[in-house]
């Protein structure tokens, strides 16, 4: 087992779901309630130092009941290794701890998350739209029930015989 | 509007303690102003918009606004095969298309395991420091323009021309290259285009020299870089900086040497960091980078030599793996042979499906640390991907490095992190 594995898996035995490895990546699946805990103990503790963070990112699995996975994959600088921490939040509920306080980075990446993806992340200083309009109306684009054809004005023609 | 409705919108009427007998004596009071700077301003490198709170000329609190240039481009990557998204990555950061293609190939290339030849290693750390030197070359040159000083501009972009004509003879494109293929290369170097790239190599470090006599004794550009836009080490690394912009901070975090790829860890180079952490910091790093660059290129071009005396068929000689099933046969056997022909057609509609996984992968592009995250569910489509843009992370500094400087420094602080929008907004 990869040493990162067996720190985080002795250190928080209750809140860790799973972990991979996958071509010399670890991915921590842990529980949403105890991810900030983690982030903290990841940033804070020495032997880790995880300084830098990489990227927040989103999916969406809309077959599963927890539907949204959050990534977040940091690094440190001072160690040279990297660990990817995943978290599921429900489709009803879709709320997580922000990180903002641990990097400063999160704040941009959190709110790309909600504006993407519609996660609301707790504590966040400014979780507003980031790349959309504020007033944006249609939902979040990159949920898999998002059409990739929209739907404008010019779909309110008649085209070739067929109703619109 | 008539004179006196002007003033009696903008000033408070108070009863004046001094005297109190006159009730509509005004009495002067200051607020903060708001200034939309963008997004059609010439120095904010496309169509970025902050809205800047002032106190007099200082600024108080920068709020960037972005997405002018959203195009939804990790949506699209959800509907296109692996092969097709290449030429999207060509139109993130629109002047360095060359890097966003690496970027991308590697990542797919390390979600499906394949091992790329020798030759096309050599190839592709040959033509991605090309880009390096445009890139820095045209930030200097903008930057410069920006600050005030014009003519570094036209010599910056000089040089730059007769790389972008190399780009074009090599791959027929100057801007949008679209070279890189998941596998290797899609074409050689010539015999001509590694005589002018070594005529080049001879030709351009006296240049930097020039540019920099342009600029290194000149007061305005020292005023204007020395000691504007600092960010400590500390706050750059929390904030995800990477690039030129963490490295001033005195941080050497460079993935070429971190998390060597290619053939940076064959040839001999060193990474250029700063101390201060301020502009003229950043601006000496990518000089040097300009100059370590020219050494890369230099000894891959001579490992080519040596690879030329191999045969044509060795394995290490290839510029393209092989892979049937993933990449792609080369354009003559295509033209010639029904069975490419067939592979070809296959792999472009149909495309390859990629192992159930995920997988991050980031390079050094020369802004900063450009990542492909991407999430396979065993498709011939990515189930997800996520583009780690420098840039995006880089604006996420921008209120923090603002704060107390001039409005005019906020244009510094801008091209200090070499923003291109098109990477920004995706």
């Amino acid at each position: 087992m990869h040493p990162l594995s067996a720190r985080i898996k002795s250190q928080f035995p209750q809140s860790l779901v799973s972990i991979v490895a996958y071509r010399g990546e670890v991915t921590a699946n842990v529980k949403r309630e105890s991810i900030h805990e983690i982030c903290r103990f990841l940033h804070d503790d020495p032997e880790m130092a995880f300084n830098y963070i990489v990227h927040v990112s989103s999916v969406d699995w809309p077959n599963d009941s927890e539907r949204f996975e959050i990534i977040y994959e940091v690094y440190s600088i001072p160690k040279r290794h990297r660990i990817r921490i995943k978290t599921r939040v429900p489709e009803s509920d879709p709320h997580l701890d922000s990180m903002v306080d641990i990097w400063k980075g999160a704040e941009f990446m959190e709110r790309e998350v909600f504006d993407m993806m519609g996660i609301h992340f707790d504590n966040h200083p400014d979780l507003r739209r980031i790349l959309l309009p504020d007033d944006y109306p249609e939902g979040y684009p990159l949920r898999k029930d998002f059409p990739l054809q929209g739907k404008g004005w010019r779909d309110t023609f008649e085209f070739l015989g067929e109703k619109p | 509007m008539p004179q006196g409705l002007h003033d009696q919108r903008n000033t408070v009427y108070r009863i004046n303690p001094k005297h109190p007998e006159d009730p509509a004596l005004p009495v002067l009071r200051t607020e903060e102003l708001m200034l939309n700077m963008g997004p059609q301003h010439p120095a904010t490198h496309g169509v970025l918009k902050v809205v800047l709170d002032l106190e007099g000329e200082r600024i108080v609190q920068a709020t960037p606004v972005m997405g002018y240039l959203h195009r939804g481009v990790e949506k699209l990557a959800e509907h296109g095969t692996y092969h097709q998204f290449i030429p999207h990555t060509d139109r993130l950061d629109y002047v360095c298309a060359m890097y966003n293609n690496f970027a991308y190939v590697r990542a797919v290339e390390k979600l499906i395991d394949l091992q790329v030849p020798e030759r096309a290693e050599y190839l592709r750390t040959i033509v991605a420091e090309i880009q390096r030197i445009i890139g820095h070359q045209f930030w200097l040159g903008t930057q410069a323009l920006d600050l005030g000083a014009m003519t570094v501009f036209f010599y910056t972009f000089r040089d730059r021309e007769i790389l972008l004509d190399w780009f074009e003879q090599l791959c027929g494109a100057r801007l949008t290259t679209s070279w890189y293929r998941i596998g290797g290369v899609e074409r050689d170097l010539s015999p001509a285009l590694v005589e002018t790239m070594s005529d080049y190599l001879d030709y351009f470090p006296p240049k930097i020299d020039e540019y920099m006599i342009f600029l290194e004794k000149n007061r305005i550009w020292l005023a204007r870089t020395k000691g504007v836009a600092v960010i400590s080490a500390e706050d750059a690394i929390s904030f995800g900086m990477s690039g030129p912009p963490l490295r001033g901070s005195g941080v050497d975090y460079d993935l070429r040497k971190y998390e060597p790829y290619a053939a940076y860890d064959k040839v001999e180079w060193k990474v250029p960091v700063g101390t201060n952490g301020d502009t003229y910091d950043r601006y000496w790093i990518r000089m040097e980078e300009m100059r370590e660059s020219v050494k890369i290129i230099r000894q891959c071009l001579d490992h080519l030599k040596e690879l030329d005396q191999l045969p044509t068929d060795d394995s290490r000689n290839q510029i393209m793996a092989k892979r049937p099933s993933v990449t792609l046969p080369t354009k003559d056997r295509v033209f010639t042979n029904l069975e490419n022909m067939i592979q070809q057609f296959k792999l472009f509609s149909e495309g390859f499906k990629a192992p159930k996984g995920e997988i991050y992968c980031g390079t050094e592009a020369h802004k900063g640390e450009l990542g492909f995250y991407i999430v396979s569910d065993g498709d011939s489509r990515p189930y997800r991907m996520k583009i780690r843009a420098p840039s995006f992370i880089h604006m996420g500094a921008f209120d923090h490095m603002c704060k107390g400087y001039m409005i005019s420094d906020a244009v510094t602080i801008f091209g200090t992190y070499d923003v291109v929008m098109g990477e920004c907004d995706r």
